[in-house]
Parts: C-alpha cells; sequence; structure tokens
C-alpha cells in the first residue's frame, strides 16, 4: 500500500534555512524535533523585524513604536488562543517554558491548596518537569504521589483508575510520551478527575506542535507547552488555565507588570493574564510564537498530523523490515496511538555509541533518558536512541537512518 | 574533522567487548561506590579494596554505558590494580590532563602543563582521541571521578 500525505514535504522544506546546510559534508538528516524544532523563514523574520523596526519596551509605552511592540505582543496572545481554542486571552499566559508553566502551577496552586496527605495522580511516562516539581512539595508539603502504570506496549494501563484517581486532589499527565510517542486518552482522564472533584493539568509539550489541540473539549484544567517544539524560538513557553482557577491563583514571581498598585504597605494584583507576567516579556520570542502558529495554522495541524502519521507508519514499516529483531522501537506498534517519536534499542550497541556513527552521516538524533528516569528505569534500560520527526521530514530521511544504523551495525560488529 | 577512527580505537572496542575485572567484591569489606553520568544515564559501580599500605589489591567494576565509558573503567581497572593510592594519584591527573589539555585549547595551541606528573598511560593512551570529541570526554572520566570518590571513602 502506498503512503499518502496532504503536505509537500519538499516544499516546506525549503522554509527552514536550517535544513539546507551540510554537516561533515553531507546534508543533515534532522530527527530531533521532539527535543526542538527547527525555525521557518518566517519566524526568524518576525522576530527581526521586531529587533529592527519596532524594539521598545511593551505596554505603558505612549510613543509609536511601544504600542506597535504591544499591539504586536498581545496580538501573538490571540494567535495563542485561537490555535487552542481558549475562551478568553486573560487564559493565555506567558512563561519562559512548559517546564515553567509546570513549576507556576505546583508553586502557585498547590502550594495554596495542598495540604499534606493530599493525592497528586502522575504517570509512569512523566517528563522530569511534571515530576520534580511536584517532588519538590512532597518535600515541603508532605503530599503524596502515585503513579498510572503502562502497559506492555508503552500505553497508560488504566484498569485501575477509578482507585487511583480516588481521593487524588490533582491529576497531572502527558497527553504524548516524549520517549515512547504515546497518545494518551486525555479525556478519559480528565472526566476520571472531575469525577472526583480533583483539578487535571495537561502536559501539551509533545502533543500541541503535532495534534490538534481544543482546551475546551479537553475537559482540562490546565495545560502546558513550549514554543520552541513547535516552530517558535527558546524563552517562550505558555501556560493555559481556565479563568475562574487562574482569578483565584496567588502570584508566582513578582516585579513589574503584575501589579496594579504597590504602597508601602503591600500591593495589589494586575488583572490576567499578566498578573503571572512579572517583569518585561520575552517580547521578540512571543512575536516568533505568533508567527510559528500562524505558520502552522496556514499549513493544517490536522494536515501535519496526517503526515507525521504516514511517516510513523513508514518508520516502523521501514526499520523493522531493514532489521527485524535487530531493533526494539518502544511504545505503541499502531500508529493511531503514537506520534512520530521512536525511542530505540540497535542490536546491542550503547544509544551514545548509535548516535556518535549517525552524527558521522549527518543523522541528529538524541541519546539519553530524554528526561524520563523513571520510565527508563521501568523500561530497564538506562538510555535509548530517540529519533523523531515533524511537518518537514520526509521518508527520505527515515531511509537514511537506516542506512547510518547499519552503517553503525556494520561498525560495531564484533 | 576528526573520524570515528580516531575515537574507537581498536583496543578500546577490545576493553567494551571483553572488559577487564567486570564483577563485584563484597561491600564491606570492599568499598562500593556508583558514579553517574547524568547526561546520559551511564552508571558505573566501583569496588574497591585497599589494603594496610594503601594499595589497591582487588577493584572490580560493574554498571552499564556507552563503549567509552565501559572501556575507559575496564582499562582503568587493570592499569591501577596493585599501585598505591599515591602512585593512582599521579595517573589519574595524568589521565585527566590528557583529557583536559585539549579542552582548554580548543581553538589555540596545545600547551602541555608542566605540573603533570611523568607517568606512563600505556593502553590508555587509546583514549587520547576522545578530546577531539569534547561531549564524550564526560564518559571517558566517569570511571575515573567514581574511583577518586571510593579511594577518598575507603581512606576516610
Amino acid at each position: 500500500m502506498a503512503l499518502t500525505s496532504p503536505l509537500d514535504a519538499e516544499r516546506i522544506r525549503a522554509d527552514f534555512p536550517l535544513l539546507g546546510r551540510e554537516v561533515h559534508g553531507k546534508p543533515i538528516i534532522y530527527l530531533d524535533s521532539a527535543a526542538t524544532s527547527q525555525k521557518p523563514n518566517a519566524v526568524l523574520d518576525a522576530m527581526d523585524l521586531y529587533y529592527r523596526t519596532i524594539n521598545s519596551n511593551v505596554h505603558r509605552g505612549v510613543y509609536q513604536i511601544a504600542e506597535q511592540a504591544t499591539n504586536e505582543l498581545e496580538a501573538a496572545r490571540e494567535k495563542v488562543r485561537a490555535f487552542i481554542n481558549a475562551s478568553s486571552v486573560a487564559e493565555v499566559i506567558f512563561t519562559k517554558n512548559a517546564t515553567e508553566s509546570l513549576n507556576l502551577l505546583v508553586q502557585s496552586w498547590g502550594r495554596a491548596n495542598l495540604v499534606e496527605g493530599d493525592v497528586v495522580l502522575l504517570s509512569h511516562m512523566e517528563h522530569h518537569a511534571n515530576i520534580v516539581p511536584w517532588h519538590m512539595l512532597v518535600a515541603e508539603r508532605g503530599i503524596q504521589l502515585r503513579w498510572i502504570p503502562l502497559t506492555a506496549d508503552g500505553q497508560l494501563d488504566l484498569t485501575d483508575l477509578d482507585a487511583l484517581v480516588e481521593g487524588a486532589k490533582v491529576l497531572s499527565v502527558t497527553a504524548m510520551s516524549n520517549v515512547l510517542g504515546t497518545i494518551n486518552s486525555v479525556r478519559t482522564l480528565t472526566d476520571a478527575a472531575r469525577a472526583v472533584g480533583a483539578i487535571s493539568i495537561i502536559d501539551g509539550c509533545q502533543s500541541v506542535p503535532h495534534t490538534s489541540t481544543d482546551v475546551q473539549a479537553l475537559g482540562a484544567d490546565f495545560l502546558a507547552f513550549s514554543g520552541h517544539k513547535l516552530l517558535g524560538p527558546t524563552g517562550i513557553g505558555v501556560l493555559w488555565g481556565r479563568e475562574e482557577l487562574l482569578a483565584e491563583m496567588p502570584p508566582f514571581i513578582g516585579g513589574g507588570e503584575m501589579i496594579r498598585d504597590v504602597r508601602l504597605d503591600g500591593f495589589t494584583c494586575n488583572d490576567l493574564p499578566w498578573k503571572f507576567e512579572a517583569g518585561t516579556p520575552a517580547i521578540a520570542e512571543i512575536i516568533g510564537l505568533g508567527a510559528a502558529i500562524d505558520y502552522l495554522s496556514a499549513i493544517g495541524i490536522d494536515n501535519v498530523r496526517a503526515h507525521e502519521r504516514m511517516l510513523t507508519e513508514y518508520t516502523l514499516r521501514t526499520l523493522s523490515m531493514r532489521f527485524g529483531d535487530d531493533i526494539v522501537i518502544h511504545g505503541p506498534t499502531e500508529p493511531e496511538h503514537r506520534g512520530g517519536v521512536f525511542s530505540f534499542a540497535f542490536k546491542d550497541l550503547h544509544p551514545h555509541d548509535i548516535s556518535q556513527v549517525l552524527d558521522e552521516h549527518a543523522v541528529c538524533v538524541r541519546a539519553g533518558h530524554h528526561c524520563a528516569k523513571p520510565l527508563m528505569k521501568l523500561m530497564g534500560v538506562g538510555a535509548t536512541a530517540r529519533a523523531s520527526v515533524y511537518l518537514y521530514n520526509t521518508t527520505a530521511d527515515i531511509d537514511a537512518l537506516g542506512d547510518a544504523l547499519e552503517a553503525a551495525g556494520s561498525f560495531f560488529a564484533f | 574533522m576528526p573520524g570515528l577512527e580516531d575515537l574507537y580505537r581498536e583496543i578500546i572496542l577490545d576493553h567494551y567487548r571483553n572488559p577487564r575485572n567486570r564483577g563485584e567484591l563484597e561491600s564491606p569489606p570492599a568499598q562500593r561506590v556508583e558514579g553517574f553520568n547524568p547526561l546520559c544515564g551511564d552508571e558505573i559501580v566501583v569496588y574497591l579494596e585497599l589494603d594496610d599500605d594503601e594499595r589497591i589489591s582487588d577493584i572490580r567494576i560493574g554498571g552499564q554505558g556507552c563503549s567509552i565509558s565501559q572501556s575507559s573503567a575496564s582499562m582503568m581497572s587493570a592499569a591501577v590494580k596493585g599501585h598505591t593510592v599515591a602512585e593512582v594519584g599521579d595517573l589519574t591527573r595524568a589521565f585527566k590532563g590528557m583529557m583536559s589539555i585539549h579542552e582548554s585549547s580548543l581553538g589555540g595551541e596545545s600547551t602541555e602543563p608542566e605540573d603533570l606528573p611523568d607517568v606512563k598511560l600505556g593502553d590508555l593512551e587509546a583514549l587520547r582521541g576522545v578530546v577531539k570529541f569534547p561531549v564524550r570526554i564526560k564518559c571517558a572520566t566517569l570511571a575515573w571521578n567514581t574511583l577518586a570518590q571510593a579511594i577518598d571513602e575507603a581512606s576516610a
């Protein structure tokens, strides 16, 4: 069966200047978008234009370029709102990255609402960013963590979900695993949380760049994601939250912008979303994120998902045909249950040694624990090699990965 | 451009395939110390026994990791066994010197620090190519840092 994609990836590639470069004298094969995506000209140009023409601090400036910069920043907030279908821009808070978004929630909502013995339900496939902030609260407050286990093929095992969620105050899980690619049934989880009166937090770092996101349909209370994984720059992330919850939360970082009034004896907070945005924001990065969302929206996020589904099917099929039992690709076997993230074991080679040989062939993959050490332990490995795709990858990239793996196999042949 | 052969010398691959002193020692009496490379998840366990003259009477290596970290640990175990703590200190400084000389002179001329001990590195010389791959230096030095900690704790 021929695999088809709604995207013309070759044309899309021309928008990404980095993909035109060579490494070690060979055209670069970039397969690490789960770590960070490449940036299209539209994003680079938007940030450059800001610095070259309207660079000024936002809010409170009455001169023309300050007003323009403010308008651009707030326009980007509206683009984010529309992209995730939030009901109001008041619910869209700019942070440094998804990690900061999650820390904000733990420090603000968590410290205001959780006391000793309260239960937070996480899963075994969480990124450290959705584990460590909770551990910090365990140390400070004596809250308890529970963990949703995984099935053998790397999906959440929801058999005992009712028992696990019983008595929990918080459910915080990823929508898509950065190691296994698993796409979780978020709605099932958020429904279960709501039924017991728990709030639900979704780590959308991997899902938001690759699948359509409708926060009103998710049934969640909060969503965290990063800009740099969705074609935007580093240094900008988003926290979406339901307005009534955000309104009750105490501020996270204090300073300028987040206040309405400051007196010698105290302060009052600014309105949402600025209440959580102390200090000068990452203006160029926010504008860049807005440009990234424009770019993705013009292509259509559903088309991106369809393209990556095609690549997923091609990757699973091609690698297992070429290498048989010599390769183990972790995670779900069915493309509809997973995104384009492929952690694998190849022969008995260590991931570092694999990626070193792959680098020689200009193939960029990640090797390590992917900030998911509890998951690595569960999988019984110290590290994996991980290839991940985005809208600019092609089946030729996967063939190049296969060729480079073959070379690694012969180099280390014992 | 440094090639793979600069990194993966035959002797390194030999130690990777046939690691020396692999295993465990009963602890106590042996000192057991774990070393981690938080960047990649590699893990080295050093089991160390010192005799009354502060000589390494026995050493075993456990853990898992890439060919560089495992072969470095294997070569290290062979190089330090039977030597005194003072001798091992000199060897460690010489080895780290070999690893870091290049680190500090990237883009500049190579300088030989004068206070480096005059020690024969033997097989360990094979790891010299690692300095051309800076992200792998931590793989090569993991075992040595773990050994230093084990000696500290055993001598304490």
